[in-house]
Parts: structure tokens; C-alpha cells; sequence
């Protein structure tokens, strides 16, 4: 009989906070649908509001900035982040603490420290703000995740393998080529979705380093839930939320098919 | 094949740091530039009540965030983590999703549901369950949810991790001893989870001061937290010494935090979360 209750309530008081969690976001994307103004009250199914950022040329153009930067953003941080995270799992590296704080410092401190201080140093060096700042800082907040990923993903790595490769006279890049690349691969492909997803939703930090021409969508949204609510907002707050869930749920995927081997 | 990286973290995250530092030691200038003479004065303005007081604010704020994901994130971390193997993941993944999304889409969610004509006054009206529409937005409780909604997840996680690697044999050993459930979770769980608590309470007590827009969309004008403050000083007020000062201040409570996790977590790699 305890037993049971206990189970029960447990299950209900996991079921109230996934549903806690959910739920606004749920109401958020039912009235992106509504057939009205107003987001209150159902009133009927609709697309419009769907056509409507179609149609708009400024959500256009800052989507098209945000897809351009997260990819660049993605593709410099993945690389950058898959070299680092190699080495240092490779090689015992001298200062190992300190770049253990350069991989861990970055995902701590406040994202609005790290955005005024890259906005302070591109002001110092008069580097107007734009696409090109928007990419820097993003492969900035970027990499330290990327090294995390590809750290996580060699745990555990017998050596011995890549030794005898070594061996039996493999060259260096012979030996990453066959021997670490394909087992990091997986970890790699996580990385870059991740990375692109932390750029494409980044607020924070791009406020402070994006110029007057260079707005992303966040920063769109930004402004127009500054205006007030409008079902606009929640079409294109939608189409953002089906991305991100599309690429964490193919992100997963990859990871937990690599617990199962 | 490290090169890389230290390049591009010396040049976009140490250098900035270093200059937002020595920023802070420095003057205003007459018309909100930089004037490079070195003062304190940046930090002593802190010590003025009305700065005081929003530091304060902000500082309790988040600390009540925090205890808030604590007390409802621990007992939630503790069943995903001992619920049956073929639900873990399902659970797990329902916290990573929000996780991963994106803060400003969350918090406009909360806004559809709490402003004067939202979801929730209307239900509430239509039902007779109110005459008027009630507050629930623009004042500091609303910004309270907007934080709690936001972090709730990246409290979860760690505390999740270390309780799932939590050693099922010192559980059996207490209760084979003797010891009540409450007595096994305070004297073994707890503690064993201790690294897993503080990692969750640095990744929510920090980024809930920074995130400016919460307190801006749901604050109302009035509210006012170090994160909008330093966003103020950086952008309207033009005022950068200021707010490089108390950017310097969220910095020094990161690292105190940080050193705080280093020293529970000392001795027992095994229990590292971060």
C-alpha cells in the first residue's frame, strides 16, 4: 500500500513539472494558430500569421543573418574545439589548469559579461559591429562546448590502439585520420549541432556585439515583444522552437547511440 | 592542434576580460567616454543606498531563484534518476528539450499567459472567478517565475548526473543498518550529491543575474536588477567604467562560486559534475 502511494505520487509530481515545463510553451504555439489579434481566446484555425513572416522583409533578413552566422560560427567552433579537444586528451599538456579555465570559464561566467567585454574590446579596436563581431563571439561561446563534447566522446579511449598504429608506422596524421577522427565523429557531429544551436538562439551576447544592420532573430523578437504581444511573434517563436527541438533530437540520437555500443 | 584555441581564447575572452578590468579603474569621461585616470571611485558607488539596494535586490532575487529550482528540481532530479531504465531517458530528454530553448521564446510564453489580457485573466473572468484582471505581470514576482521557468532546467541536469552516479551499495548498507529513509537520504544522499546542489546553484544564482531581458519584459519599468543595470550603463547611460565595475562584481561572485565547487567536489573526481 505505501509502496503503491509512493509510486503514484511520485508519478503525479513528474507529470506536474514536465507539464509546468511544457505548458506555456504549448499555449505559445496553439495561439501562433489562433485566428485572431489577441492572444486569448481560441477563435478559430488559421495559417496567417505563418504567411505574415513569410512576407516580412526584416524577420527575413534577420533570419537570413542568423543562419549565416550560426553557420559560420558552427564551422569555425567545431574545428577550432575538435583540435583542442584532441590534443589535450592526446598530449600531457603543461598548464593543464589553466586551460582547463579557459575550456570551463566561459560556460560560467554571465553570458552579459562576456558580451560587454567582446563589445568593449571591438570598440577599443574600432571594429565596426555586424555580422563579422556576431560570428567572433559566437565561436567564442562556442568552442569551450565543442571541447566538453569531444573530451566526453575520447573518455575512456584505449590508447593502446592508436600506439599501435604508431607502431606499425602510421604517420601522425595517418593515425587521427584512422584512428581518432572516426571514433570522434559522432561527438564531432553533436558539437556542430549544438554549437549552431547555441548561436542561432543566443540573446545576451549578441545585443551587446550586433550592429544596427546585423539584427538576428532573437534580437528581432526581442524588439518586437518590447512593442507588446502579437501572434507573430508566436509563428516565428514557434518555427524557432521546431528547429531547436529538430536539432537536439537528432543530437540525442547520436549520443545515445554511442552509450549503446 | 591546442594552438588554435589558446589563440582565440587569450584574444576574445582573456584579453576582453583583463579590459573590462582595467575599464572599471578608470574615469568617465565628460561626454561618456573613458577618461584614463585611475579611481576607485566606480566601486565606491556601490556603497551609495540606491546601488546598494539594487545589488542587494538582485542578489536575494537569484538567491531565492535558486531555492526555489533546489527545493523543486532535487526531488525531481531524484525520481528521474531512480525511475526504471526504459522511462529515464524519455524523462531526461523532456529537460533537455527547454534547456536548449531558447530564454526569450520562454519568457514571451509566460507573458502570453500572465499580461492584463492574457490566457489566464481571461480563463479566470470568463469563469467568474475574477472581476477584473488581476497583476500578474510587471512587478518582482513575475520576474521571480520568468527566472525560475528559465533556469529550472540547468539546476536539474547536474543535480540529475550526480545523483545517478550515486553508489546504490552505501544506501543499502544504511538501510541494512538500521537507518530511517530520512535519516539515509541526510546523512548519505545529501552529502554524496553535495557537488551536484552547488554545481546546479552556480548555474542558475549566475546567469539569473545577467539575464537582463526577464526583469525588462516582465519587470514592468520599475524593476531594476544589476543585469539591466549594467545593460544601462553599457547602452543608454553610456557610462562604462560603471558598468564595467559591476560587470567586475558579477565576475568576483563567479569565481568565489567556483573556488566553492572546487573545495566540495575536492577528493572525489568521481562526483565532478562541471
Amino acid at each position: 500500500m505505501n509502496v503503491r502511494w509512493t509510486r503514484l505520487l511520485s508519478g503525479f509530481y513528474m507529470a506536474l513539472i514536465i507539464s509546468l515545463l511544457f505548458l506555456p510553451i504549448l499555449v505559445l504555439v496553439v495561439f501562433s494558430f489562433n485566428d485572431s489579434k489577441l492572444n486569448a481566446v481560441w477563435m478559430g484555425f488559421t495559417t496567417e500569421w505563418y504567411g505574415k513572416i513569410l512576407l516580412n522583409r526584416s524577420i527575413l533578413e534577420s533570419a537570413k543573418n542568423s543562419l549565416l552566422v550560426a553557420f559560420l560560427s558552427t564551422l569555425i567552433a567545431t574545428a577550432i574545439g575538435t583540435l583542442a579537444g584532441v590534443a589535450m586528451y592526446r598530449y600531457r599538456l603543461r598548464a593543464k589548469s589553466v586551460l582547463d579555465a579557459l575550456v570551463y570559464l566561459p560556460l560560467v561566467i554571465p553570458e552579459i559579461v562576456m558580451g560587454i567585454s567582446l563589445l568593449a574590446l571591438f570598440a577599443l579596436l574600432k571594429i565596426p559591429l555586424g555580422l563579422f563581431t556576431l560570428v567572433v563571439a559566437h565561436v567564442t561561446f562556442s568552442v569551450p562546448l565543442a571541447i566538453v563534447i569531444i573530451r566526453a566522446r575520447l573518455h575512456g579511449f584505449d590508447r593502446s590502439i592508436e600506439e599501435a598504429a604508431l607502431d606499425l608506422g602510421a604517420t601522425e596524421w595517418q593515425t587521427f585520420r584512422h584512428i581518432i577522427l572516426p571514433r570522434i565523429m559522432p561527438g564531432v557531429a553533436v558539437s556542430a549541432l549544438l554549437a549552431f544551436t547555441l548561436s542561432i538562439d543566443d540573446v545576451i551576447v549578441s545585443f551587446f556585439v550586433a550592429g544596427p544592420g546585423s539584427t538576428t532573430l532573437p534580437l528581432k523578437i526581442l524588439s518586437m515583444v518590447k512593442f507588446g504581444v502579437s501572434p507573430e511573434i508566436n509563428a516565428l517563436s514557434t518555427v524557432m522552437l521546431v528547429m531547436t527541438i529538430g536539432i537536439v533530437l537528432v543530437a540525442e540520437r547520436i549520443r545515445l547511440r554511442r552509450n549503446q555500443d | 592542434m591546442i594552438v588554435p584555441f589558446i589563440l582565440w581564447m587569450l584574444a576574445f575572452f582573456v584579453v576582453p576580460i583583463t579590459l573590462v578590468l582595467f575599464v572599471s579603474l578608470m574615469s568617465k569621461g565628460i561626454y561618456g567616454g573613458i577618461d584614463y585616470t585611475f579611481t576607485l571611485e566606480n566601486y565606491l558607488r556601490f556603497l551609495d543606498p540606491i546601488y546598494l539596494h539594487i545589488l542587494g535586490k538582485s542578489l536575494f532575487i537569484s538567491g531565492f531563484v535558486t531555492l526555489l529550482c533546489l527545493l523543486f528540481g532535487y526531488p525531481f532530479a531524484y525520481l528521474v534518476a531512480r525511475s526504471p531504465k526504459k522511462y529515464r531517458n524519455l524523462l531526461l530528454f523532456l529537460v533537455i528539450i527547454p534547456f536548449w530553448m531558447n530564454s526569450l521564446i520562454r519568457t514571451y510564453a509566460w507573458i502570453v499567459l500572465l499580461r492584463t489580457e492574457g490566457v489566464i485573466n481571461t480563463l479566470l473572468m470568463q469563469f467568474g472567478w475574477a472581476n477584473q484582471p488581476l497583476a500578474l505581470l510587471y512587478h518582482d514576482g513575475a520576474v521571480l517565475i520568468g527566472l525560475v521557468y528559465t533556469l529550472f532546467p540547468f539546476m536539474v541536469l547536474p543535480l540529475y548526473t550526480s545523483i545517478e552516479k550515486l553508489d546504490a551499495t552505501h544506501l543499502e548498507a544504511a538501510n541494512d543498518l538500521g537507518a530511517s529513509p530520512w535519516r539515509t537520504f541526510w546523512n548519505i544522499t545529501l552529502p554524496l550529491t553535495f557537488p551536484g546542489i552547488v554545481a546546479g546553484s552556480l548555474l542558475v544564482f549566475m546567469p539569473s543575474l545577467g539575464l537582463f531581458f526577464i526583469p525588462d519584459l516582465m519587470g514592468g519599468g520599475k524593476a531594476m536588477y544589476i543585469g539591466n543595470l549594467i545593460k544601462n550603463q553599457f547602452l543608454a547611460a553610456r557610462d562604462w567604467p560603471f558598468g564595467a565595475a559591476a560587470s567586475v562584481i558579477l565576475l568576483g561572485l563567479t569565481f568565489g562560486f567556483i573556488y566553492f565547487y572546487k573545495k566540495v567536489s575536492k577528493n572525489r573526481p568521481e562526483s565532478e559534475v562541471l
